[in-house]
């Protein structure tokens, strides 16, 4: 394009939006097959199993595990990288900004500041759930993650994690939309009140399914504590068990 | 038996306004308080010149159309960025602070250069007409006919009255001091709209492609939602940036 001012800024512009887009979705998709737990361990360990290509390739690849946490944290790190331009760039910059807040006191100027700390924290938190994924691929399933939830004490990165990222897709996604194509037409501040409230009712959900499944998590490891490192095997259940 | 209704007793209102006059050494911004008596349907303007006629004569704030036409008379009102002449005192609480409209050079008190500010941003973004043998244009020949909804369209845009409130409502614009905000970009899609106009979409994108134009927009939307006008600016950002991108591809 000929002058001065190239096509990145464009191109970058709707790389942060295109990658924040398939993470929102990878993540809404995790939560269900992650919630199949509440449908009982074997539902869940079929799930695993089919991630690790056993219904393709006959028998389980875990490293096909570790192959999409390596494509999702580089979309994470691209996402990230994009996003950080947007930050605040100096603590005067910051301060204006809060000041700024402070004083408007603008719903949509919050929700954005929202995504900059919820933003921040999941640099951290991606990072620590992402490396177990990637280093351990195989241990993913009713009681490898059960035991890691509880034994191992990860309920609190997750617990974290859920409410960080679910609260930055939901957010992300209303403004994407308001980004690319606000409502136009007739009552377009009606429209937008209605896509405000699909964004909360969205996240309500989603923290909703997976608080009931960390919990279902956190009990499981709870119950095999004391057998904690043994796997699952289709077909038992430790909660059974201990109903026996 | 009628009964006459007795309207309730006037309030009292405290109103707080930020000072200082850049001109003077030694002045330092400070809050200043004036009480004054509500009156009925009493706008922020009305408030502001008595203060000025009874108060305090050295009081500095704009005004010119007392309509929310001339975008002279914005000012920050309990943090928030407004007209005074369209602000209704019975709609503020008793305690009402004033500020002058933050990103703008100020004159003093309430009074900023947002004609400055405007006039840069519109050399920059080059925001007029721009076709080849204009010096040959019949100023007595009545002007080409344009399709009336086209003309709306245009006229929609066009009044915007620069009153600045979109800058200072803007989190970008106060962090990115070089950023055109909303009243930029609304006025390039304004003249991407003209059929008059010649420019091309990579012409534009030369004027608005990157991150002190319509990439540096970060949708906080606080331009839309504290325009006096009501103007459809976070629609026009949008065409922009979909017509840019498209442009860049």
């Amino acid at each position: 394009m000929p002058g001065k001012l190239s096509a990145w800024p464009a191109r970058v512009d709707v790389l942060q939006s295109l990658s924040g887009l398939l993470l929102v979705l990878f993540v809404w998709a995790h939560m269900f097959f992650e919630s199949s737990i509440l449908l009982g361990e074997d539902a869940m360990y079929r799930v695993t199993k089919m991630f690790e290509g056993e219904p393709l390739f006959g028998k389980p690849y875990p490293l096909l595990v570790s192959a999409v946490g390596i494509a999702v944290l580089t979309l994470v790190v691209v996402h990230a990288v994009l996003a950080l331009r947007k930050f605040p760039g100096s603590s005067r910059q910051y301060g204006q900004l809060r000041q700024h807040m402070g004083a408007l006191r603008h719903p949509d100027t919050t929700l954005w500041y929202v995504q900059c700390v919820t933003g921040f924290l999941l640099f951290f938190l991606v990072s620590v759930h992402l490396y177990t994924v990637i280093t351990q691929p195989g241990n993913i399933g009713p009681y490898a993650s059960a035991d890691r939830i509880w034994s191992e004490r990860f309920w609190i990165v997750y617990a974290l994690l859920l409410v960080t990222v679910h609260l930055h897709a939901a957010i992300g996604v209303y403004r994407l939309a308001m980004k690319w194509y606000p409502p136009t037409g007739a009552n377009p501040r009606a429209h937008r009140r209605r896509r405000k409230r699909a964004m909360w009712c969205i996240l309500a959900f989603f923290l909703t399914l997976g608080c009931a499944s960390l919990l279902t998590y956190m009990y499981l490891g709870y119950q095999h504590a004391d057998r904690a490192g043994e796997r699952y095997q289709p077909g038992t259940t430790v909660l059974a068990t201990e109903e026996d | 038996m009628n009964t006459i209704p007795v309207s309730e007793a006037p309030r009292s209102l405290l109103i707080r306004i930020l000072r200082h006059n850049p001109c003077d050494p030694d002045s330092a911004p400070h809050f200043e308080s004036f009480e004054l008596e509500e009156a009925e349907a009493m706008t922020l303007f009305i408030a502001l010149n008595e203060i000025r006629q009874t108060l305090d004569p050295s009081l500095q704030f704009d005004f010119v159309c007392r309509a929310g036409i001339c975008g002279s008379c914005g000012m920050i009102i309990n943090g928030r960025p407004g007209l005074a002449c369209r602000t209704l005192t019975r709609d503020l609480p008793q305690c009402i602070t004033l500020a002058p409209l933050p990103g703008f050079e100020l004159i003093g008190d309430l009074s900023v250069n947002t004609g400055k500010w405007m006039r840069g941003m519109a050399e920059r973004l080059e925001t007029w007409v721009h076709a080849q043998h204009l010096e040959r244009v019949d100023i007595d020949q009545l002007e080409q006919r344009m399709e009336p909804e086209l003309a709306e369209k245009l006229y929609e845009l066009e009044r915007c009255i620069e009153c600045g409130c979109c800058i200072a409502a803007c989190g970008t614009a106060q962090m990115h001091e070089d950023f055109v905000g909303a009243v930029g970009l609304n006025q390039v899609t304004r003249f991407h709209l003209d059929p008059r106009d010649e420019r091309s979409d990579a012409e534009f994108y030369q004027l608005v492609g990157d991150e002190t134009g319509v990439f540096g927009c970060m949708t906080l939307l606080g331009c839309e939602d504290y325009c006096p006008k009501d103007l459809p600016l976070a629609t026009q950002i949008a065409f922009l940036r979909r017509r840019m991108v498209a442009t860049a591809r």
